[in-house]
This record gives C-alpha cells, sequence and structure tokens, in this order.
C-alpha cells in the first residue's frame, strides 16, 4: 500500500452529493495526528469538521476554501510516514505547488453518474419515485442522481446514457447485450428504447411546432429522455437570431451575448438570503412608515458619554442609542417583538435584537440574546463585540439564530431610509439612515440641526397602523430627547 | 465492573451525607451524586420508597470505567462516520450515565429492546461493540444474537420496540417467570419524542392493562431531532404515566448512582409482579441527534454549556477524587484502556469484509420462496450489467 494516502470527501449525511469547503484547519507539511479535525465542510444539511483518518504528514490540498466539491473527490493526500525520506515525485506530483491535482487513479475512481432512467424506476438499483432515496434517521437527501459504475456497453463519457436495458421482470429472456457500435440514434429514451415516438408534453409540442423545431431531432434532457421547454427553446434559439446579425448594423460592434454577461453561481450566505427575503416579502405583509427626527441633543448626550471616564474605552455610536431607543420602546408596546406562527401569536418577553451587517460574505443578520435585560455600557460592549466577530466572518449559525426584531442601519452607506425586508419570523425593522445637518425648525426658527429618517417596516398581520405609528413615534420621542425619556419611561 | 448484581453488600462507610426528600409532583429528580460530584446518602421518592446505592470502592471503579470507555467508543464511531467508514452513527454523548446506569441495573435474565442509540447499554450486556457499527457501517444486520446476550436488534423505528417490549413481557408473565426474586423483568428504551407516539401510548395501555413485568425507561434528552421538549409535552414526562395508571419518576439520568438506583427498584417491582413503571431519565444530548444533523441550527450555545456542567463523567471523577476511591494512576490507566480499544475498533471497522450482495436475499424466508429466487436471479443480471463486476 502506498504511504501517500487521499482522502475522498466522504458523503457526510445519507445521500448526499456534494459539500463546500468552509475552511483548512491544516495547511501542507503540517504533522498531523489521527482523528484531528482538518477540515470544515458544509452539506445542504449541517456544517461539520472532519477528523484526520490517518497520522502523518501533509503532503497536498486539492481544492481551496470556498470551492464546492464532488463527494467521492479527494481532496487532502497525507504521507503516512514522513519519517521515511523523500516521496517518489510520481504518486502525487510535487507538493510545493498549492493547489496540486490529485493523482490519475484516486480520480479514476470517482464514479460516474448514469443518466436517470438508465434502470427502470421501480426495479432493484432503480431511483424511487422523484429520484430519492430511502434513508434511515434525519432529513431526506435532494433529489440528485445517484453515483454509480458506468454500465458494460455504455459510451466511456459520462454524457452519453447507457443503452443497456435492464431486463423486465416478466419479459425476461431478452439476454443483456453490448450496444451497438454504431453511432447512437438520437433520442434514447429512459427505458433503454433507441426507437419509437418521441417523448414530449403537449405544451412542448405546440412551441416547437410553432418555432419550427423538429422534435426528432432533438436529444431530450428531461426525465426518461424526454424534451423539455428548455430544449425547443435552445434548438430554437441560433435559427431566430440569425436573421439579426445580418440586418443590424450595431450588431458587429457591441454583443449583448454570453461573452459579455457575467454568470455568479447562487450559493451560501447569498442564497440563503435570497431564500429569506422572498420567504418574508411574500408571506408578511409588509408596512412601512417614515419619521423624521432632530436629534441634535441625541448626539450631544452620546459626546457627554464618551467624555465620561469609565466610557472611555468603550465604542459609543449612534446605533448605540437607536438600539437602546427600540428596547425602550418595546417594553411599552411587547405585541411588536412577536412572531406569527400560522394558528397563534407568539409573543416574545425577550428581545433577541438583530443587527444587519455587511461583510465580505454578505449581508448577515447576528442577533444580542436577551438585550432587554442589558445595561446601555453591556449593550455597547455586546454590540462591539457583534460587529466585530461579524467582520473577522467567524459569526455562528447560533448568533444568528433566534432573532426577534432587527436594526439595519443603513445610514452608514450615506442613505437617508429605506423599506426594509422583515427577517423571516420577526414582526417589526428599523431602519436607521444617515445623520446630517439640515435646516429645521427649532424654537421657532429655522435652524441647521442633526437630522436622521428613521424606516419602520411591520408585519400587519401583528401590527396595526396604530401599533406601529405608537412604538415608531417612542424611538422618535426617544431619540429627540433620551434624558427626558428615560425619566418618562424607566 | 461484572455484568449482574454488583449492588448487594453494603459497606456505610461514608461519612454523613445529606439526605432529602422528592417530593410528590414537582419537577424535582431523584439524584445521588450532585454535577459537583457530592454524594446524597438517600432519596425518598414520592411513593415513599428510599432510593441508595450501595457499591463497593471497586464497583464506583467499575462504572467510572464504563462510562469513559462507551464515550470514546462513541466518539471513534463518530470519526468513522466523519472519514466516510460508516453510513450514519446516533452519537450518546452526554448520555453516558442513563445508559451505564440502567444498563448495570439489569440481571442476567432481564430482556432489553433498544433504540438506535443504545449503544452504553449494548455494551454493558456484553456485547462487542463493533456489533453496531457492522449495521451503520451497511455490511450486516447488527450481527448479534439477542436471544443469547437479552438485548434486542436496534430498532430504527420510533418507539416501535416499547410494543415490542410489550408483547414480550406479557409473554413472560404468561410463562410464569415473574412473581420472585429471580423472576424475569424487561426494559424498553426510547426517547423523549417517541413519547408522542401512538405505539409508545399503546405501549403504555397494554402494559398497564395487563400489569406486565416492564419498565419503560424513556431518555429524556430534550430534543426530537430538532423539536424541543417544550413541543413534546405541557407536562413533566414522567407524570404521563399516572394516567396509564402506573407509576412514574423523574430521574437525574447524568447522574449513574441515581439511575442504577431507579432502574433495579422498578425492574424488582416488575419481576416480582408488581407491573410496569415509567423513568424518566433527565440528560441531554450534548451531540447531533445523528451525524446528518446540524444542531447549532435550532439550539443556542448558553443551553449546551450549562449542561456541560453537569457531565456524567466529571461528576464521577469529581467523587471518586474527592472520596479518594480512585487516584491519578488509575484515571490514566482508564483513559488508555479507552485509547486502545477504540483503536482496536477501529482497525476491526476498517477490516470488516463487505458482504456479496445478493446475500441479502439469504435471510427473508428460512427455506427461499420462488417469487425470491426470481428477484435473486435478476439482481445478478443488474450487477453484471456493470463494467468491472466480479459477477
Amino acid at each position: 500500500m502506498s504511504r501517500i494516502k487521499e482522502f475522498n470527501l466522504p458523503d457526510l449525511g445519507e445521500g448526499l452529493t456534494e459539500g463546500e469547503i468552509l475552511a483548512w484547519l491544516v495547511k501542507v507539511g503540517d504533522t498531523i495526528e489521527l482523528n484531528q479535525p482538518i477540515v470544515e465542510v458544509e452539506t445542504a444539511k449541517a456544517a461539520v469538521e472532519i477528523p484526520a483518518k490517518w497520522a502523518g504528514q501533509v503532503q497536498a490540498i486539492f481544492h481551496p476554501e470556498g470551492s464546492t466539491v464532488e463527494v467521492g473527490t479527494p481532496i487532502i493526500a497525507i504521507d503516512t510516514e514522513p519519517g521515511a525520506g523523500p516521496v517518489e515525485q510520481s504518486t502525487t506530483g510535487a507538493p510545493a505547488t498549492d493547489l496540486p491535482t490529485p493523482s490519475a487513479a484516486s480520480l479514476a475512481a470517482v464514479e460516474v453518474a448514469p443518466t436517470e432512467g438508465a434502470v427502470e424506476p421501480g426495479l432493484i438499483g432503480g431511483p424511487a419515485p422523484g429520484g430519492r432515496t430511502a434513508v434511515l434517521v434525519g432529513y431526506g437527501p435532494r433529489t440528485t442522481a445517484a453515483k454509480r459504475r458506468p454500465r458494460k456497453g455504455a459510451a466511456p463519457a459520462a454524457s452519453a446514457p447507457a443503452a443497456v436495458p435492464a431486463a423486465p421482470v416478466q419479459h425476461s429472456p431478452v439476454p443483456v447485450v453490448p450496444a451497438p457500435v454504431q453511432p447512437p440514434p438520437p433520442a434514447v429514451n429512459g427505458n433503454g428504447r433507441s426507437s419509437g415516438p418521441v417523448l414530449a408534453k403537449p405544451p412542448v409540442r405546440k412551441l416547437a411546432k410553432d418555432l419550427g423545431v423538429d422534435l426528432s431531432t432533438l436529444t431530450g434532457s428531461g426525465p426518461s429522455g424526454s424534451i423539455t421547454r428548455e430544449d425547443v427553446q435552445r434548438a430554437a434559439a441560433p435559427a431566430a437570431t440569425e436573421p439579426l446579425t445580418v440586418t443590424s448594423p450595431v450588431s458587429s460592434a457591441a454583443s449583448f451575448g454570453a461573452d459579455r454577461e457575467q454568470r455568479i453561481p447562487v450559493k451560501g450566505v447569498r442564497k440563503l438570503t435570497a431564500e429569506n427575503m422572498s420567504r418574508s416579502a411574500f408571506t408578511a405583509p409588509h408596512v412601512t412608515e417614515f419619521l423624521t427626527v432632530d436629534v441634535t441633543r441625541a448626539m450631544k448626550a452620546l459626546d457627554r458619554l464618551r467624555g465620561r471616564r469609565e466610557w472611555r474605552d468603550v465604542r459609543v455610536s449612534p446605533l448605540l442609542l437607536v438600539a437602546k431607543a427600540v428596547l425602550l420602546a418595546v417594553r411599552r408596546h411587547p405585541m411588536v417583538n412577536s412572531s406569527w406562527a400560522g394558528d397563534e401569536i407568539v409573543v416574545k418577553e425577550y428581545v433577541n435584537l438583530g443587527i444587519a451587517a455587511a461583510t465580505e460574505r454578505g449581508l448577515i443578520v447576528p442577533n444580542i440574546k436577551d438585550a432587554g435585560r442589558l445595561t446601555l455600557r453591556e449593550l455597547a460592549d455586546a454590540m462591539t463585540d457583534l460587529v466585530q466577530t461579524a467582520k473577522a466572518g467567524r459569526t455562528s449559525p447560533a448568533d444568528m439564530s433566534g432573532g426577534t426584531l432587527t436594526i439595519t442601519n443603513v445610514g452608514v452607506f450615506g442613505v437617508d431610509t429605506g423599506t426594509p425586508i422583515l427577517p423571516p419570523g420577526e414582526s417589526a425593522i428599523l431602519a436607521f439612515g444617515a445623520v446630517r445637518e439640515q435646516p429645521w425648525v427649532h424654537k421657532g426658527k429655522v435652524k441647521p440641526r442633526l437630522v436622521t429618517t428613521l424606516g419602520l417596516s411591520f408585519d400587519h398581520r401583528i401590527v396595526d397602523g396604530e401599533l406601529g405609528s405608537k412604538f415608531l413615534r417612542d424611538v422618535g420621542d426617544f431619540l429627540a430627547d433620551p434624558e427626558a425619556a428615560l425619566l418618562a419611561w424607566t | 465492573m461484572a455484568k449482574g448484581d454488583p449492588g448487594a453488600p453494603a459497606r456505610g462507610r461514608r461519612a454523613a451525607p445529606r439526605s432529602r426528600k422528592a417530593t410528590t409532583g414537582d419537577p424535582e429528580l431523584v439524584q445521588l451524586l450532585t454535577p459537583s460530584g457530592e454524594r446524597i446518602e438517600s432519596v425518598t421518592g414520592p411513593d415513599g420508597t428510599e432510593y441508595r446505592v450501595d457499591f463497593t470502592d471497586e464497583e464506583y471503579r467499575g462504572l467510572y470505567r464504563d462510562l469513559v470507555l462507551v464515550r470514546k467508543l462513541d466518539a471513534e464511531a463518530t470519526a468513522l462516520q466523519r472519514q466516510g467508514e460508516l453510513g450514519i452513527w446516533a452519537s450518546l454523548l452526554g448520555q453516558e450515565a442513563a445508559q451505564v446506569g440502567s444498563g448495570r441495573a439489569l440481571r442476567t435474565q432481564d430482556m432489553a429492546f433498544p433504540t438506535y442509540r443504545e449503544h452504553g447499554v449494548l455494551y454493558c450486556r456484553g456485547i462487542d461493540p463493533i456489533m453496531p457499527l457492522g449495521l451503520f457501517r451497511g455490511v450486516d444486520q447488527g450481527g448479534w444474537d439477542p436471544n443469547e446476550f437479552k438485548f434486542n436488534m436496534y430498532t430504527i423505528v420510533i418507539g416501535a420496540q416499547t410494543l415490542h417490549a410489550t408483547g414480550y413481557a406479557m409473554g413472560v408473565a404468561m410463562d410464569g417467570k415473574t412473581g420472585t426474586d429471580d423472576g424475569e423483568a424487561v426494559i424498553a428504551y426510547f426517547g423523549d419524542g417517541a413519547t408522542s407516539q401512538g405505539d409508545v401510548n399503546e405501549a403504555f395501555v397494554w402494559a398497564g392493562v395487563f400489569n406486565s413485568p416492564l419498565v419503560f425507561f424513556c431518555q429524556n434528552n430534550q430534543y426530537a431531532i430538532s423539536e424541543p421538549l417544550e413541543r413534546q409535552t405541557r407536562i413533566p414526562l414522567y407524570r404521563r404515566a399516572a394516567g396509564f395508571g402506573f407509576p412514574g419518576i423523574r430521574v437525574d439520568g447524568n447522574d449513574v448512582l441515581a439511575t442504577y438506583a431507579v432502574t433495579r427498584h422498578a425492574l424488582d417491582n416488575a419481576r416480582h409482579g408488581q407491573g410496569p413503571s415509567l423513568i424518566e431519565a433527565y440528560t441531554y444530548r450534548m451531540g447531533a441527534h445523528t451525524t446528518s444533523d446540524d444542531p447549532t441550527r435550532y439550539r443556542i450555545a448558553s443551553e449546551v454549556e450549562a449542561w456541560q456542567a453537569k457531565d456524567p463523567i466529571a461528576r464521577m471523577k469529581a467523587f471518586l477524587e474527592r472520596e479518594k476511591i480512585a487516584d491519578a494512576g488509575f484515571f490514566g490507566e482508564v483513559d488508555e484502556q479507552a485509547r486502545r480499544e477504540a483503536v482496536d475498533l477501529r482497525e476491526r471497522v476498517l477490516a470488516m469484509p463487505n458482504p456479496d450482495p445478493d446475500t441479502m436475499f439469504d435471510h427473508v424466508y428460512p427455506n427461499g420462496s420462488p417469487l425470491l429466487d426470481e428477484q435473486r436471479a435478476q439482481f445478478s443480471r443488474y450487477l453484471e450489467s456493470f463494467e468491472g463486476s466480479a459477477h
């Protein structure tokens, strides 16, 4: 057995097909122990640490952080006898480069997925209805083709569907025969039949007829080799654009095609954000109200706070006062801090205050647990900590779950306000705009004052206009004169 | 510590520990060893039963050894899953005391019906710990003989084993094997989530009505996968037993001594023909539900930390140290034994042979069947259709 061992990404959770490398915990040259955590991988189900399968020295790392790797692909090579002298170069190639390639033998061992439908559904080894496979404990896997060895007689490339008919139970005399050597017929359907009617749904047939596409010339990409709407549109596309390129004088100068488009895979934080925003925007009826406030007094109060000795090392920002204002206003209007749960409304006695943060990985909303119980000083420390953790990319899933009410500080980007979308499960979110010096009527005269605009979105299923307005008004009152509000409310 | 009956000789040499009452109907739980490792001499339960243990030093050390070994082997299995050597693994991390305490309370003749997480009970029954790994590696069906070890096969279906146990216990009673000091008792393991299953409630009804020699042992680890206990019940689980007409009691499931005492008493009641009872072992699943699960998505770190402070092994170690029952040499020796057994387990798992695929047809019917033969032939043809197939 070779002393250099390559570790393949395993299926970490019952039927997964890929994982994303979140972080490497070791680097090339490190000496590692058996079961020492080497890499953090995130799958569709969980982010987990993988322990080293062998003790030894890290010889090579094949995939950078952030890459998505298929199950069964080598991710790391470990020299299991690092004390035994130099390694022959033929095994893994030079270990000096950061991202070498795995050995050919390992890659050949990565099995090729057959086209879905290569085995008749319901037969042994065939996919269950919907392509899912039964699992023991936990959640079901995503609908993806299972990995299998190539079938005998199938073309070598992974793209070619297997043409071997799986003998049906009742008509079993048909022997297993290799596929003919001639070029394969254009449409091979899932049952292994290479002739017969073309599979396509009636609306697709209609589309093909309208666009003048001959279905029998297409290879279907749908279930059981059926032709999909996209197949037809793809076949029709070149023909449709051809006359245009000939007649249009502009086309020679500028192209509006794929060569001038960038395609960014939707994954990670972006994917999560998209899902959350769409879900929230289309389930909770949003109402947004605005209030413009003179915060000159509040800014002066902040300055006095900064001047105090015990606050010398604390980061004091206007956002701190907004957070305090929200927490005090929630005490006066607890219904704002609630959650819609279908047939009931869950009103929370604790406030896990979310702060939306823009990070390199995208938008994340960590929250301060039980923020209502914190003193102003504790709140300031918690906010500093939260922001630093987020900027460093170390925010844990637990930090981001369980939020009850959120503040988004769009003012840092220099804009006045916005209509924020509620994080799912919350019923209010406050946008805090930029604080600007503006002409404002103060004591009967127009004076330059520090002014900001607050935008409050709320879930209208729970919060009526009256409640939302009172809540926003209280937040505004606090920011207009924090000392008076504190005296009056607490 | 030997399997069987470690609790007999009383030595009564611990100096004046505290004694206190567990009052009826409050969520307080029977505890003989506090999280900081202080020993409580005895606890009187709601029905007046006095719970106490009188172990020799050797037996105390044996329980500690069990806890450490069970945890280590479980951690090794989790690592093997992460390395692609097991399909899935349900870790018992945090529940060692509930399993070792109840497992050691079983007598040789008693029958146990586990879920898929009872690796600690399996260990106490004297079964080679590699057995469940074969199941989760997909190379065999579990491998042990339930009749030989009086430990049924792992049951994946939630709560189904409580009905199997009820039927078995009814059979024990019908065979006249109860009513004496050496009578037989049956124990059924399940979790807090299973208490919402129809099967478990039916088992409660039948066992209660037929006065079966059965102990329902619920490890309340606070989560049914991601569903917290408050979505499972409005009252403490042990109080459900009252509605079915048998006693229920809550024990600190992270306290191996109290779990032993309470289980021992319930089993003895059952073997003497006094009918079933429900034990709620109050514990916490420190790890994920299974290796396919990510608990950070549904529970907060501070909750896990709070339970960390109640760790079953740490409190046992603190007790052994305080009472000078064990020294650093002993703890080092146990750790070393655990390490050796983990390495041995790993090597044997990696060496497990893959079964011939068509052996799956072997144990369906004792004498085969025409339909099965046809399926076997069809499966062979399917396997032969692959390149590089040995078939």
